[in-house]
């Protein structure tokens, strides 16, 4: 099947690529960019690694096609860091232990990142239904609701929690 | 002269042991850049796809690729016949359920594959692959399977242990025991029977099976992949296709969970084979979810019988257990594992275990955190609750009066060394959890668990770097913080920053044999095995020192990551630290390293002790995890976080087995939930915070006092939450998972159990 060339906006870096039609979002960043932070666990939005930002929203880069890409602008893991200062959610994770075998972080981080844009103060009760579609096997979510709340406080100008 | 850790580990003067420093993968993993199994690719690299069976048992009459290979890219096509003959034993087992053979025994079983110059084009070409087969009768169940005039799905595969007449599934026997029965039986005022079952689940790991590799014709190969054991992958991947290990090099990547599920090997032999066929390219071979579900590991199913005597003060006086399993189409169910562990809690004069391992049309088991002893738990554990319950009797306190403890024969037969039930059980009582109110439709479930821990084969390098600084070199793949430990370990015995310690995971190249991270057994073991190299290093750098002194070497001392004379009889001489030694060494005798290598002993047990609360909706039959408590032996903390961690992992696990998780077939032998959606693993918002309480009872064979706390923490919650739900609604279910339909039915009473 012939490819499509598509241009897009990734990282806030001007990007072009050439996607299979049949190729996921997912997919192109992976494999066509080389941005492997976002990971497939699944390739049916059911475990949320692949949780990339396309204009705003928080998606699941496994069920959006790759040359739907053209002309949004994708936020990935890669580019949650301002060059070497760690977003907040970032540092957190690593101070709470949130993470043990570290592949469904990325995708938790970019989902908990879409939140707290949305909402600054979430209850824990609201953390864990905005992470209901963001599967982790190895942490029990505890040390991960934590730190996402500690990362909102701190960004809330609050003390820690 | 070495200062001995295992005094401070009496005294609790520790610098880093107990800290909580940040760990030393994690601004890789936060970020995106640590690379796991997918993350890699080759120059002039292809990509493998599996061509699977849809039946439960089949027989393969013709496979045609002409479709297949008439599309262009497509390079190499493996079945079978590329296989070496003349296997023998677990070897061929495992050849087997890398590619069928002449028989396709489950829903998914591999019997072909290829590779082409894309990933969509190995996936299209895979579907033009013709297959013609011969369907045979199947079977599923376990209680099915053992029967007589079940399918015979493998004639000839029992073992000596199997008595003659035996079901033809029956592939293994296990039969032991002690003390007087019926003497037991008749003491007791009350002695119940009961039948549990409990379903396979899945590990459940994200990140699915990859790996990339590489195989000339010279039978020289290259491998990465993720994997809780590099070692392991070379030795079976050379067995399968009659390599020598030594010529297969496998790089561990970071690894996306693994839970026991990734100590052996799926689809890493048919990558190799499909470079070889393609003249050496490099495959690059990633698993589905669906692959992953229908074609790797899952734990076994279980239906045991179990039958317990007790008398009016809570003392067990005798017990029985018979647990049949199935494991898959293979031998190698956990029945014994299952076990060895139902009764090891208790003292009980009198006990008898019997075992069936039986096989059935299901992928091959694999190991899954505590390998059998969450079934065998759940039956016992449940049938305690229910005559503690009868009798009127508290939980804890019949745990605690028949509990095992430090001298006492276990259940299994050794002679328990120190170890901390007792101390896990005061704790979970003297716990606020176990004294909160609670509501109309809640309950609270108490379970215990147990699980021995492993040492195992070790190989670790310890090396001084010109600066002072330190790499250790293990060989056990960090899946949950085991670096931080590790680096933590021999920080604590240098006496320097752990900052300066890199731990990194090594190929299969660079150490001698290694244990892959199982049987809860990394920071233990390569802790150990690092702090051993710690110690041969600081003999050295003592010795360079006293050198460089002229005094003699036992006069030197070494505290605070430097060399200082023992005394004011030894000399006067300021100390020599170890960047000094470190700066000079090239010239003062060469290289300064350390290596232990040993199977290691002096592993210590771990026990842990549920409290939960759960509230059912009485009209739809739904539980919620209202608390849930976790008190484990942990020997030591090393870091607490990550073992807090591995104790709320292990818990949100058996929760989920509790509660969702099953695999379900459909009467035509195929697995009918293959994706997450329907295979349903828990998610944040069905529990709670999962409270813990680190006992540390120190292990005396590890100079730290360290445990491996793995994998008891997913033993206790199948009986805890059975317990609590039985505590809220009166009803007693004996088969997981307790679904809101079969809770709904039991508090309605239409079915017990």
């Amino acid at each position: 099947m012939s490819t499509i060339h598509v241009t897009t906006t990734v990282n806030g870096d001007a990007v072009e690529f050439l996607a299979d039609p049949r190729e996921t979002l997912l997919d192109c960043l992976r494999d066509r960019l080389d941005l492997t932070g976002t990971k497939e666990g699944c390739g049916s939005g059911d475990c949320g690694a692949c949780s990339v930002i396309m204009d705003g929203e928080l998606v699941c880069s496994c069920l959006v096609l790759g040359v739907e890409a053209r002309g949004k602008a994708i936020s990935t893991i890669e580019g949650m860091a301002d060059g070497s200062t760690l977003h907040p959610l970032q540092r957190k994770f690593v101070e709470h232990a949130a993470l043990q075998c570290g592949f469904c972080t990325p995708g938790i981080l970019v989902a908990s990142k879409a939140l707290l844009e949305r909402n600054n103060n979430p209850s824990e009760n609201e953390v864990r239904f905005w992470l209901a579609g963001n599967l982790c096997r190895c942490t029990g979510y505890d040390k991960i609701v934590r730190a996402i709340m500690d990362a909102a406080a701190e960004m809330r100008g609050a003390s820690r929690c | 002269m070495l200062k001995d850790p295992s005094k401070d580990a009496s005294a609790g003067q520790f610098r880093i042991v107990g800290t909580r420093p940040d760990r030393p993968d994690g601004l890789d993993k936060v970020t995106g850049r640590a690379r796991y199994g997918a993350d890699i690719s080759a120059p002039g690299m292809l990509f493998g796809a599996v061509v699977r069976s849809p039946h439960a048992h089949a027989r393969i009459k013709r496979i045609d690729f002409s479709k297949a290979l008439a599309i262009p890219g497509v390079k190499a096509v493996v079945t079978r016949a590329d296989f070496p003959s003349g296997l023998t034993g677990e070897d061929w087992n495992l050849q087997e359920n890398t590619m069928a053979g002449q028989v396709a025994l489950y829903d998914g079983h591999a019997v072909a594959a290829l590779a082409a110059t894309s990933a969509l084009l190995a996936r299209e070409a895979a579907k033009l692959v013709e297959v013609e087969y011969e369907i045979l009768p199947h079977v599923i169940d376990v209680d099915d399977a053992i029967r007589p005039d079940a399918p015979a799905i493998r004639p000839g595969a029992a073992d000596h242990s199997v008595p003659e007449g035996s079901p033809p599934n029956v592939v293994r026997y296990i039969e032991f025991g002690h003390g007087d029965l019926e003497a037991g039986f008749a003491k007791a005022d009350l002695v119940l029977e009961r039948t549990y079952k409990t379903e396979a689940t899945h590990q459940g790991y994200i990140e699915p099976h990859a790996c990339l590799a590489q195989l000339g014709d010279d039978g020289k190969g290259e491998m990465w992949v993720c994997t809780q054991g590099q070692w392991f992958v070379r030795r079976m991947c050379a067995a399968v296709l009659g390599l020598e290990a030594s010529q297969l090099r496998v790089t561990p990547s970071e690894i996306g969970g693994g839970f026991g599920g990734k100590t052996t090997v799926f689809m890493e032999p048919l990558a190799l084979a499909l470079s070889r066929k393609a003249g050496g390219r490099p495959v690059k071979l990633v698993m589905t979810r669906s692959e992953v579900l229908r074609a790797t590991g899952p734990t076994a199913s279980a239906s045991m019988d179990v039958k317990l005597g007790m008398t009016k003060d809570g003392t067990m006086t005798a017990g029985r257990a018979t647990f049949r399993m199935q494991g898959g189409a293979f031998p190698g169910a956990p029945v014994d594992m299952a076990l060895y562990c139902a009764f090891a809690s208790y003292t009980i004069p009198a006990l008898e275990h019997v075992g069936y391992d039986v096989l059935a049309n299901r992928p091959k088991s694999a190991a899954y955190r505590a390998p059998g002893s969450p079934m065998g738990a759940f039956a016992v554990e449940s049938l305690v609750d229910e005559m503690c319950r009868t009798l009127g009797l508290d939980p804890i306190e019949v745990r605690l009066k028949n509990a095992a403890r430090e001298g006492a024969k276990a259940s299994y037969g050794p002679t328990f060394g120190r170890i901390g039930l007792i101390e896990t059980l005061q704790a979970a009582k003297a716990h606020p959890n176990y004294s909160i109110p609670l509501g109309p439709h809640q309950g609270r479930g108490v379970a215990s668990g147990y699980w021995f821990n492993h040492g195992g084969e070790t190989s670790v390098s310890l090396a001084i770097a010109e600066d002072g600084t330190v790499t250790v070199s293990v060989g056990t793949p960090d899946i949950g913080g085991s670096r931080a430990s590790i680096a933590m370990m021999a920080a604590e015995a240098l006496g320097i920053a752990y900052e300066d310690v890199r731990v990194n995971v090594v190929e299969t190249g660079a150490l001698g044999v290694n244990e892959p991270t199982h049987g809860s057994r990394a920071t233990f073991a390569s802790g150990k095995a690092a702090v051993e190299a710690a110690r041969q290093t600081i003999k050295e750098m003592c010795l360079r020192a006293a050198t460089k002194w002229g005094i003699d070497p036992e006069a030197v001392i070494w505290e605070d990551g430097a060399a200082k004379p023992a005394g004011a009889n030894a000399g006067d001489f300021p100390p020599l630290t170890i960047a000094e030694i470190a700066s000079t060494m090239g010239s003062t005798g060469g290289p300064i390293s350390g290596h232990h290598q040993a199977t290691l002993d002096g592993v210590g047990a771990s026990f842990g002790t549920h409290v939960t609360d759960v509230e059912v909706d009485p009209e739809t039959g739904r539980t919620t995890v209202l608390r849930y408590l976790v008190v484990q032996d942990a020997g030591r903390a090393i870091h607490p976080s990550y073992v807090e961690g591995q104790f709320q992992g292990g818990a949100a696990q058996g929760i989920g087995w509790a509660l969702n998780e099953e695999y379900v077939y459909g009467s035509d032998g195929r697995l009918q939930n293959p994706v997450f959606l329907d295979y349903r693993v828990p998610v944040a918002s069905d529990l709670p915070m999962i409270d813990t309480v680190i006992v540390e009872v120190p292990n005396p064979g590890h100079p730290y006092g360290v445990r491996g706390v793995g994998e008891t923490g997913i033993t206790p919650p199948l009986p805890a939450i059975a317990n609590a739900i039985a505590a809220a609604t009166g009803a007693r279910l004996r088969s997981l998972p307790l679904s809101p339909p079969k809770v709904l039915a039991a508090i309605q009473g239409r079915v017990d159990g």
